[in-house]
């Protein structure tokens, strides 16, 4: 991409800017920036489910300690989160439907909000894990909960460490990319002509909420 | 003449290319140094194991010297090899695209192979991995080597080869030229197809593996260590389930290579397109259900292990249909013979050779005697050197006239070949008998009975990695210094020799028209 | 033919029961390997000289020869066939392999038990009559042998090429595998899992020996040696104090009550708050999700390494884990012990107190605190049956004596 364009740049003028050598036209060029995004979360997919045939075989070996520690989990705190990002997807769908709609500025907002969703979904997973941390439930070998002092504990409490900071890191990562985003639309660059990337900036928003919402059952929902 | 290589000059405009035939020109020139190193690895094995006991390396760094080689050969040259090289340069080609999808995902792409592989042989040389390229646990989690920062190299490589995997896809699925359907596609595009959706696939579930493998050796998460509660054989599946596909990722451009190789100089069309290309996909999808076999002694139960035994078995008819139905190709043809062929004809003895021990060794009572031991060794040498080295500098020299302008010298690459195909043989031949015999992988010294296959073995080495110098330095030569080469120099039907030669930075002059298939070597060109 | 096969494919002697027909299935699939790489080869070769270019020139290729255009193809009912018969050849290669591979994985009955440990970078084994070895494991001739084999830190695996026979020793948890041996001789045993520095050199010996010889080979042995309480016999007046060979089973006895089980465990039947030990070996229990399970060599050990895992329904998941507080033959010695109680009747079915509602039992009665138990061992509950050197001889309940410096033959149900 090249220099920053104004609001009075015409539609060729756009396309002639945007439309890399390689493809036809912008409709072509557009579908496999989309479809490119799909095969990326088709990886991602791949990358949590190996974590998550890691808690099914630990379940079966710890079917017990496991319903437990699911007990332990805030539940309340958990389940917010869940409805946090639900929300939050929402607001970035509702933006993209904005932006077709030719109103930049609501779209931005929408934008922000799910920045600040996204921002509180990490406050309250900080506040869970201090919680956590308070009572010595740290991963591995750090672990120290007297309450549940079973190996099965400590492997529940690892892998719901694990699974959900790797999940944290990846909404770290997508909220760098919707403030990205947002500074585009405030810029203008991204529009009612062009908002391609805010289509696929906001699939992997829906892919890091898809996460967390199989995360959710696994460590709040099924004690 | 204006070309890709000679259009824009200086240092930066190499490095920050979007073009992705200078980016296959970047990633060969690291393929290649991988390559060498991962050959100066084995050759400081081989010479070790020249006497039984400890004679210039002590176990320990010899320990580490295999694991060098495992890594760098694995990760930084069979892994990228021909997708990055060759599908980069000619995927866009041969769909007659300008370019990839993603250019500039295509520079990520170099880029973090190369500042992940700097990280993995920093750790490694510096500190001291031993693990074998397997990382099995718990020793590598509780190992004081830089574990955690060489399986960290690893992941980001890793990446690479994800990022690599989605810009194929979606070139092919986005960019055919019109008129271009899949069944009018070359092989080779089939090939680096399948192995582009085992790479999006696969290499995740390692990235995955590895990274709980540097938690656990960095902060004793210990989610694969016994004396917390972990499960180490759990590790073994996660970790075979991406390796296993991954010499899928090794294999099937390879193949893809073959079929072109076969119909040029044969000057015929392979004798079942379909055959091949649905072998290409089945090869991807059943390599996903076979990992098991990796681990029939691990304790595994018997219903697992005759089901991993018997999927393996599987994978083994796709590549038996592709062997037969290249063999078929040939029948009938106008058979030109160059140094390419010659690495063909090399590759289908070893490579079936390897892939019937593969059977073998998937025959689960057979497997017990032979897991772990050099028997294993020369299978997967067999295929990996025997099949994709082979195919990688038949490629190297079937394509370089397009790549570079020039012709090489074909005496010299014929000699080169022959000590390939001829080193590689008096090489792994033996570490079959050693295996039988009984004598372990892994080992820095061995009882004295088995010193003299194994000075055979380094002999048959020595040939091989000459060989395989004199192929370099006679492709490297030719670069500077070679006669220039004609537009088609090969009179093959491909698309990607429809355009000059070397090619223009937007690979044709005009938008290609695509009158006829890739193969069609009975009308004109 | 054997034989010549055997030597020009390098394999080593056949000396287990296995070996011959595991190697007669290889030699089928080397033969079947070698015909299809060089008729590859060879029909590759010969179409390349057939078709080559100068003979197209030259006019030596018949009229049907074609140049240039394309092939007829072949016709499908050949590709169907090739791939039919290819699909039966590797069926017919599984199908035999994994009939071995079933036979080589589940153990005779009378197999004789040794359990064998491999650390870093050794093995050690250790016999059902106590004694126990570094590096050479003894075995008798003509005589199932199964081994149950640990770790004590990294993964290693136990191999003897004349027996075609390996498996992994994982720690955490035990694997198994049996043999036959059927000559008497010295064998090498390799470690065939990188397990570190010296896994080059974690070398060992089996050596097969008759049956006559073998007792006394085994009698010849120093005691297991076991980290933790030592085992130490009283005194005889008038003699030094000498350590014996005594039963693994009786040693296990020992470490039962010094390791603090009996605390929660009996050994005659009555309920308490772990199961009682009588009638446990090679009994279907029930488990807490349900299913049953056989509790055999594998169940007790990752019972004493992890209780809450396969916990056995109705009991509290109360008992602490034992890893790393027993060395694999204290385990090895605790798990002949159960097994020498296992024809002991159980008072009241092992129902947990008081009927089985199949709820988690509350604990009636607390334990006294631990030091106290361990000061007076007689007052636990559910107090342990007087050890044997305690009793004058033929007193009341005792669990059936296991001496045997021979192999211990149990039969044993429930090995899976």
């Amino acid at each position: 991409m090249s220099a920053p364009a104004t609001q009075h740049e015409t539609a060729d003028e756009t396309t002639v800017r945007r439309l890399g050598v390689q493809f036809s036209d912008l409709a072509k060029q557009d579908h496999a920036a989309r479809f490119g995004m799909w095969v990326f979360l088709a990886s991602e997919l791949l990358l949590f489910a190996g974590l998550f045939a890691l808690y099914v075989a630990y379940r079966i070996k710890y079917p017990q300690e496991f319903a437990d520690g699911v007990h332990h989990n805030a539940l309340a705190l958990g389940t917010t989160n869940t409805f946090v990002l639900i929300i939050s997807s929402f607001t970035i769908a509702y933006a993209i439907h904005m932006l077709r709609k030719d109103r930049p500025r609501v779209a931005f907002w929408l934008l922000i909000t799910t920045i600040a969703l996204g921002a509180l979904f990490l406050v309250f997973k900080g506040i869970e894990y201090s919680g956590h941390f308070a009572h010595g439930i740290f991963p591995g070998q750090l672990y120290a909960f007297a309450e549940m002092p079973t190996d099965g504990a400590r492997m529940f409490f690892t892998l719901y460490f694990f699974m959900t900071g790797l999940h944290a890191i990846h909404m770290i990562v997508g909220l760098g990319i919707v403030i990205w985003l947002a500074m585009r639309v405030w810029k203008g660059l991204a529009n009612a002509r062009y908002h391609t990337e805010v289509e696929v900036g906001a699939l992997y928003w829906h892919l890091v909420d898809g996460i967390w919402i199989f995360l959710w059952p696994l460590f709040y929902l099924t004690g | 003449m204006k070309n890709y290589l000679n259009a824009t000059h200086g240092l930066r405009s190499w490095l920050l290319t979007k073009d992705h035939k200078r980016i296959a020109v970047m990633f060969l020139i690291a393929v290649l140094i991988s390559l060498m190193l991962g050959g100066v690895f084995a050759m400081v094995l081989r010479l070790e194991l020249l006497t039984p006991g400890e004679s210039f390396l002590d176990a320990q760094t010899y320990n580490q010297m295999f694991t060098h080689h495992g890594v760098v050969m694995t990760f930084l040259f069979m892994i990228p090899g021909i997708p990055t090289v060759f599908g980069n340069f000619f995927l866009p080609m041969m769909v007659g695209a300008p370019d990839v999808a993603f250019p500039r995902l295509n520079l990520l792409s170099f880029y973090l192979l190369v500042v992940g592989a700097i990280i993995m042989l920093v750790a490694l040389w510096f500190g001291g991995v031993d693990t074998g390229w397997t990382f099995y646990t718990p020793y590598s989690t509780s190992s004081e080597s830089s574990v955690a920062l060489a399986v960290f190299g690893v992941f980001i490589v890793g990446f690479s080869s994800i990022v690599t995997g989605v810009n194929f896809i979606v070139t092919v699925h986005t960019l055919r030229a019109k008129n271009l359907g899949w069944l009018k596609l070359p092989l080779f595009v089939w090939a680096i197809y399948a192995t582009a959706i085992i790479q999006v696939l696969a290499t995740p579930v390692l990235g995955m593996s590895l990274l709980l493998v540097a938690v656990d050796h960095a902060w004793g998460f210990g989610i694969f260590d016994p004396a917390l509660g972990g499960d180490p054989i759990l590790f073994q599946h996660l970790f075979w389930f991406y390796s296993h596909p991954a010499v899928y990722i090794m294999i099937l451009p390879a193949m893809g290579v073959v079929s072109e190789i076969v119909c040029t100089f044969s000057h015929n069309r392979p004798a079942s397109y379909v055959l091949i290309a649905i072998s290409s996909l089945g090869i991807a999808f059943i390599g996903f259900l076979t990992w098991g076999h990796h681990m029939f002694v691990s304790g595994m139960s018997v219903f697992d292990a005759g089901a991993f035994g018997i999927l393996s078995m599987f994978v083994g008819i796709f590549s038996a249909i592709k062997v037969f139905t290249w063999t078929a190709t040939l029948r009938r043809g106008r058979i030109r013979f160059t140094a390419p062929l010659l690495y063909f004809f090399g590759f289908m003895f070893l490579f079936v050779f390897g892939g019937m021990t593969g059977i073998a060794v998937a025959t689960s009572s057979l497997d017990v005697h032979w897991h772990d031991t050099y028997f294993i060794v020369a299978h997967f040498h067999f295929i990996m050197v025997g099949g994709t080295l082979t195919m990688f500098l038949a490629a190297c020299h079937y394509w370089f006239p397009k790549m570079f302008g020039r012709m090489y010298h074909e005496g010299w690459a014929l000699v080169g070949a022959i000590g390939v195909i001829f080193g590689f043989i008096f090489a792994f031949t033996p570490q079959f008998l050693l295996g039988n015999w009984g004598m372990p992988r892994r080992y820095a010294t061995y009882p004295d009975q088995f010193q003299w296959l194994n000075v055979t073995s380094t002999a048959g080495a020595t040939i091989l990695g000459l060989g395989v110098l004199v192929s370099v330095v006679t492709l490297v030569y030719a670069a500077f210094r070679g006669p220039v080469a004609p537009r088609n120099p090969w009179g093959s039907r491909g698309y990607e020799w429809l355009a000059p030669t070397p090619p223009p930075v937007h690979n044709f002059d005009a938008p290609l028209e695509i009158k006829r298939g890739p193969y069609d070597y009975h009308q004109p060109e | 033919m054997n034989e010549l096969l055997r030597k020009i494919l390098f394999l080593p002697e056949q000396v287990s029961t296995v070996a011959r027909d595991i190697d007669h299935l290889h030699f089928f699939v080397i033969i079947v390997t070698m015909i299809g790489a060089f008729g590859v080869a060879v029909f590759t070769l010969y179409f390349i000289i057939k078709y080559r270019e100068s003979a197209h020139r030259g006019g030596e290729l018949p009229p049907d020869a074609r140049p240039h255009r394309s092939p007829a193809g072949v016709p499908w009912w050949v590709e169907a066939g090739v791939i039919a018969g290819l699909f039966a050849l590797f069926l017919l290669f599984w199908v035999i392999g994994f009939g071995q591979f079933v036979r080589i994985s589940e153990p005779p009955r009378d197999s004789l038990t040794i359990y064998v440990t491999g650390k870093q970078w050794m093995w050690s084994f250790a016999y059902p009559n106590g004694a126990g070895s570094n590096g050479v494991l003894y075995v008798p001739v003509n005589r199932p042998v199964k081994l149950v084999l640990t770790s004590r830190d990294v993964i290693h695996s136990f191999f003897v090429p004349e027996f075609r026979l390996k498996q992994d020793a994982v720690p955490g948890r035990s694997t198994q595998m049996w043999f036959e041996a059927t000559r008497p001789g010295r064998y090498p045993i390799y470690c065939t899992e990188y397990c570190g520095m010296a896994h080059s050199t974690m070398l060992g010996e089996i050596v097969v020996v008759s049956g006559a010889e073998y007792e006394q080979k085994l009698g010849g042995l120093e005691p297991v040696r076991i980290a933790g309480p030592q085992v130490q016999l009283p005194a005889t007046p008038g003699e030094g104090r000498v350590a014996e060979l005594v039963s693994l089973a009786a040693v296990g006895e020992r470490v039962a009550a010094e390791a603090g089980c009996l605390r929660c465990h009996t050994v005659d039947g009555t309920p308490h708050i772990g199961p009682t030990f009588a009638g446990l070996f090679g009994a279907r229990i029930p488990l807490e999700d349900g299913k049953t399970i056989v509790a055999d060599e594998a169940y007790l050990t990752s019972s004493m390494m992890d209780p809450a895992a396969q916990l056995h329904r109705g009991f509290t998941a109360v008992m602490p884990s034992y890893q790393g507080l027993l060395s694999a033959p204290q385990v090895g010695a605790l798990v002949e012990y159960i097994r020498s109680l296992q024809y002991v009747p159980r008072v009241d079915g092992n129902v947990p107190l008081p009927a089985d509602t199949g709820q988690p039992v509350p604990l009636v009665t607390p334990l006294p605190p631990v030091e106290q138990q361990a000061a007076n061992p007689a007052q636990a509950p559910g107090a342990r049956p007087p050890l044997r050197s305690e009793q004058p001889a033929g007193a009341g309940k005792q669990p059936p004596q296991i001496e045997a410096p021979s192999g211990v033959v149990v039969p044993g149900e429930g090995d899976r």
